[in-house]
């Protein structure tokens, strides 16, 4: 496949309000139309705050994307050809990540005067750079500070990312060796451009276990302005419910948007998010009324599964794209029409957090 | 994910609702071991057989060699145990488009069926990819399960008394539907497999968080289900959707059928 050298990237139809106040694009959209009165008429996609995906070809964007937006098995992503335009995403449908992800070729020129920064940075959100941890990473690193440096003149406010990926073929040693390895010279490259106060985030991962969506899921905390508001609703639940553990997550996505404060156990996590998709399969099967067009996820929608270790994880609708999944004991579970009315709090609560949208400006 | 290729014969042993224990012979594919299952072996590995089950691979060059092999076997079996079920899996059928999966499949098992005779066999289509190994296998274990008709007609009264949808029973280990009674129609007819993939899967996440599930009872505004134990070697799934019916008292009505089931399975 020939890769045309004519700026495929340059959007000038999309030129127009390339930078919106997050918030405004929270207020609405948000599975609230028919509970509450809509605020603003609906923001368009092409006005979304954005993530994007850059990277070296053959990084491996484009099967992120696919995997955690898009419900891939990562077995079929060898089966994706290179992507030979910008691609961008309308997620934003479907799931609480009101997002667009931007997936760019691999072989985009930063340098090139034909790539529209202003556009591209403009109303960027976070930068997702893909370094693939099997390669040669020199090439990549070089691109990352001349990405970084490129685009932080343009929006001082884009958080980096780094995501070093591949990772599933790597021995743990290995893995620490590289991280280490590739944030020392991110550092030391920066430095050397000039570029001192960026902070960059690493994450180690991988598209066959939940690493990245682990990744993702703090990507997108850092750029929900109510994240603190959700954490300390998300406590004030665990601690009076004596629940241990709870997420609101994502329903299409798997990608956690608030949890409480005590430590996130990664397999907890993967509990959580594979109840939804057990809870999402059955109900497409079973729950969709013989209308075709109905949805599995609805209002009504609620899951509990008591498991061998005296646990019970216990699920419950908030909205259009979340869902509240909380881990309990056994006991403390048997009072749950205690719980059931906390959880009703809550969720008024919650959708009360979305509707007020943004601070005054 | 690359398992080694069999050599010989493999010997392993499955417990299959509880006091049945299937014995499994993994027989080697390599022309090597396959000459020597009708020759000197032919005895010892086709006598006492139940069930032969004869995978062939849809991407196979050679395929009138592997027929070849296959009449053999059918052969040596009707020879040593004339009374064996047969089931051909048509495996690897992920390689295939999906639009020439249909055709490819059937056009199989007409050459397989001819080549049977005078055995009467059951073929399937299958992947390890998708849910088609367990609707072969949900097959397989159903001809294998005693009283089978006994069972039907007790998950009948079962479904009739809880005033349930659908009541689907399962074999605890490995997922696979044994049985299942229907008082409403359901227009997906490969949602049994489905369920044992999407179950099978769910049971392999816990097990990497050291856990299994008991019990599930989930829910929205069309449906209720709750899967749960029914006997010590089967699960049950009750799908209502009616809503007036709490979810205590379907917890009962399966309480209350334990008994029963448990009994009915260890009877002989």
């Amino acid at each position: 496949m020939s890769v045309s050298s004519s700026p495929g990237y340059k959007y000038d139809e999309y030129g127009q309000n390339s930078s919106v106040p997050y918030s405004s694009s929270f207020a609405n959209e948000l599975g609230y139309g028919d509970d509450v009165v809509a605020q603003a008429a609906p923001v368009s996609v092409e006005n979304k705050p954005r993530i994007l995906l850059m990277g070296l070809r053959r990084s491996g964007k484009s099967s992120i994307q696919k995997v955690v937006f898009h419900k891939m098995s990562p077995n079929e992503t060898l089966f994706l050809e290179s992507t030979s335009k910008l691609i961008k995403n309308e997620i934003s449908n479907s799931s609480f990540v009101q997002f667009q992800i931007w997936d760019f070729p691999g072989q985009v020129d930063i340098l090139d005067p034909a790539f529209d920064v202003d556009l591209i940075f403009g109303g960027c959100g976070a930068l997702v750079y893909i370094i693939d941890a099997q390669d040669d990473y020199s090439d990549a690193l070089l691109k990352l500070s001349q990405t970084v440096t490129r685009a932080r003149t343009v929006n001082p406010n884009i958080t980096f990312e780094v995501f070093i990926h591949k990772v599933d073929g790597l021995t743990d040693d290995h893995k620490i060796e590289v991280q280490r390895n590739i944030q020392q010279q991110a550092q030391e490259d920066l430095a050397e451009a000039g570029v001192d106060d960026v902070h960059l985030s690493f994450y180690l991962t991988s598209i066959y276990d939940h690493s990245i969506f682990e990744a993702f899921s703090k990507v997108i905390q850092k750029l929900i302005p109510q994240l603190p508001t959700l954490e300390n609703l998300l406590d004030m639940l665990v601690s009076n419910s004596k629940i241990e553990k709870a997420f609101l997550i994502d329903v299409v996505s798997k990608i956690y948007v608030a949890t409480d404060h005590t430590f996130v156990d990664m397999s907890t996590y993967e509990l959580c998010s594979d109840m939804i998709d057990v809870v999402i399969d059955i109900s497409c099967i079973y729950g969709m009324a013989d209308d075709p067009d109905g949805m599995a996820y609805d209002r009504g929608s609620s899951a509990i599964i008591r498991l061998s270790n005296k646990m019970v994880l216990y699920l419950r609708e908030v909205n259009r794209y979340l869902a509240l999944v909380a881990l309990l004991r056994e006991e403390d579970f048997d009072k749950h029409g205690l719980i059931d009315y906390n959880f009703s709090c809550f969720r008024k609560a919650i959708a009360e957090v979305f509707v007020k949208g943004a601070p005054p400006q | 994910m690359r398992l080694a290729a069999t050599i010989d014969v493999e010997h392993s042993h499955v417990r299959f609702l509880g006091n049945l224990v299937l014995n499994l012979w993994d027989c080697g594919g390599q022309d090597i071991f396959m000459e020597n299952y009708f020759t000197s072996q032919r005895e010892q590995i086709f006598s006492g057989v139940e069930v032969l089950i004869y995978v062939f691979d849809i991407e196979s060059v050679e395929f009138d060699e592997d027929l070849q092999h296959y009449r053999s076997c059918i052969d040596a079996l009707q020879a040593c145990s004339s009374n064996a079920h047969v089931f051909c899996l048509v495996h690897k059928m992920d390689l295939v488009p999906e639009h020439l999966r249909e055709q490819t499949f059937k056009q199989r098992e007409r050459d397989l069926r001819q080549v049977s005779l005078p055995m009467v066999i059951t073929c399937f289509a299958t992947s390890i990819w998708d849910e088609t190994l367990y609707k072969a296998w949900s097959c397989i274990a159903y001809s294998l399960t005693p009283n089978v008709k006994v069972l039907e007609q007790s998950l009948n009264r079962f479904c009739n008394i809880c005033e349930a949808d659908e009541v689907v029973v399962f074999e605890r280990a490995t997922f696979l539907v044994i049985s299942h009674s229907t008082r409403v129609e359901h227009s997906d007819q490969h949602r049994f497999e489905k369920i044992s993939n999407i179950i099978k899967q769910f049971k392999l996440c816990c097990s990497k968080s050291a856990a299994q599930f008991q019990s599930m009872e989930l829910r929205n505004s069309n449906f209720a289900a709750f899967i749960d134990y029914l006997s010590s070697n089967t699960y049950v799934m009750v799908v209502m959707s009616d809503p007036s019916i709490t979810s205590a008292t379907t917890a009962m009505n399966i309480g209350a059928a334990r008994a029963h089931f448990e009994n009915l399975f260890l009877a002989e």
